[in-house]
């Protein structure tokens, strides 16, 4: 008995609609924003992510109204990510009902605002993306780097020391996605999972690469993380998010049903 | 046709950001006859038939800003006469004291301090333990209470803190929840209740709680 694991479904925004590429390709429409956040809401879930990849700034005023409409009416908390670059970025998504934000991008060239949005609006709300993708060789000891651009450029930064340097920053959480996986459905980079959870006294969210719901419990149990998040196997049906829970709870895994 | 409600929920807004959450979360259990208004105005509250004193952040910025908005006068009167609920750092405003940010002096309606968890948290067993406490946990009732009423006991309860308070009267304790140890989680006396958790976060029994606090009497 006691605090549970929980399941975050991630709505993928592009353009108003929910979207779920494989490694950021071959892009798929699973529906209006609303809908499928209130749709998870109801069928259970912990905590609802979503992930504004709509690239031109025109669309971002778009992205308010929708968190408004989500927050008006899912009573679960809410993760916006995508395009927080600034204090006034987060401010307005905090006002429009998020709950918490991602930072990303721009706390790998800028770590202080981590910092200042930590000190600025407390840690719990400040949730720290990192996309890492593993770059040791077969034999060598296992290395992942941070990237950015959708997991194209390369940054040169180890992402377990990166992960402590934005707790130590004020980072509240940790979102970590691995490129490698993001999309495959072979299941989440366990390696990289278990070090960085290790390494931080803050949950961790694992995510990229979920294609059952053996992946979920694998996250958990030998990837150590607090939570686990997952698109495509929810949007389009496969599972629902009771299903993963009663699975993962059956394996001895504390979850809220 | 008249404009004022019958009833008015004050949810004090003393700075500190995000009220977005709890104010929908009230009008979403709210009656017709109930306005939830966000507020700064020491007037509004004070003629206010309930309050909501919320919190987020840092306790040396939430307590600093109440008396900064010189709200403070008005949470006191408010905590003395109606039904009054605080929710995550506002419970542990109503402290005596809190150990974060090297120490600060709360409102002291419950005698008793604000502790850290501490970054090397551990359960039962000598696992490590995740600070901040953050998600959803169970909360044992403690008392009968009118908050609870229609709560199953051990229901799950949205978290994010890594502070928890300690009432030097027991008594107070309303509910509790378990993380590497047990500790107090709802406070209530008389007319005042005040929950770590986050009910507007806590889907159908956090609703449920906040229309037990629409309905309340102030009466324990």
């Amino acid at each position: 008995m006691g605090l549970a694991k929980r399941i975050i479904p991630c709505l993928d925004v592009d353009n108003g609609r929910v979207v779920k590429g494989v490694q950021f390709l071959d892009i798929r429409d699973a529906g209006d924003p609303v809908e499928v956040a209130k749709r998870y809401d109801e069928q259970g879930a912990d905590e609802i992510t979503f992930l504004d990849i709509t690239a031109s700034s025109d669309d971002r005023a778009t992205t308010v109204h929708m968190v408004e409409a989500i927050a008006s009416q899912v009573f679960i908390p809410l993760t916006v990510g995508g395009g927080i670059r600034t204090c006034d970025d987060i401010r307005r998504m905090l006002n429009a009902g998020a709950d918490k934000v991602g930072i990303n991008t721009a706390a790998v060239f800028n770590p202080e605002f981590v910092r200042e949005a930590a000190q600025r609006f407390g840690s719990q709300c400040i949730v720290v993306a990192i996309d890492a993708k593993k770059v040791s060789q077969e034999g060598e000891e296992d290395k992942w780097e941070i990237f950015t651009h959708g997991g194209r450029k390369p940054t040169g930064l180890d992402a377990v020391e990166w992960a402590k340097k934005m707790v130590d920053y004020g980072a509240g959480e940790i979102l970590l996605t691995s490129m490698d996986r993001d999309g495959t459905k072979n299941g989440f980079d366990l390696g990289v999972t278990s070090a960085i959870s290790d390494a931080v006294h803050v949950p961790v969210i694992a995510s990229g690469g979920v294609g059952n719901l053996e992946h979920l419990v694998d996250g958990v149990i030998q990837g150590k993380a607090d939570a686990v998040l997952a698109a495509s196997i929810f949007h389009f049906g496969e599972y629902t998010v009771p299903e993963a829970k009663e699975f993962m709870a059956e394996r001895g895994i504390e979850m809220r049903l | 046709m008249t404009l004022a409600s019958n009833k008015t929920v004050a949810v004090i807004d003393y700075g500190m950001g995000n009220l977005h959450s709890v104010a929908k979360a009230l009008e979403h259990v709210a009656d017709e006859n109930t306005q939830v208004i966000v507020t700064s105005d020491p007037a509004v509250i004070d003629a206010a038939d309930r309050v909501l004193l919320p919190g987020v952040g840092a306790i040396r910025d939430c307590i600093g800003e109440m008396y900064n908005t010189g709200l403070v006068p008005s949470i006191q009167k408010a905590m003395k006469e109606k039904p009054f609920l605080a929710i995550c750092v506002g419970i542990q405003s109503l402290m005596s004291h809190s150990e974060e940010n090297a120490g600060v002096d709360c409102l002291n309606h419950f005698a008793g301090n604000a502790l850290f968890f501490g970054e090397e948290h551990k359960d039962y067993d000598g696992s490590k333990l995740k600070v901040p406490h953050m998600g959803w946990n169970q909360v044992k009732q403690s008392i009968t209470h009118p908050l609870w009423k229609d709560i199953p006991d051990q229901a799950r309860f949205y978290f994010v803190h890594s502070f928890y308070v300690v009432p030097e009267d027991k008594s107070e304790v309303a509910g509790t929840c378990d993380y590497g140890h047990e500790f107090c989680v709802a406070l209530a006396r008389d007319n005042v209740f005040a929950v770590q958790f986050h009910p507007e976060k806590s889907h159908k029994d956090g609703l449920q709680l906040y229309k037990n606090f629409l309905n309340w009497d102030g009466k324990p």
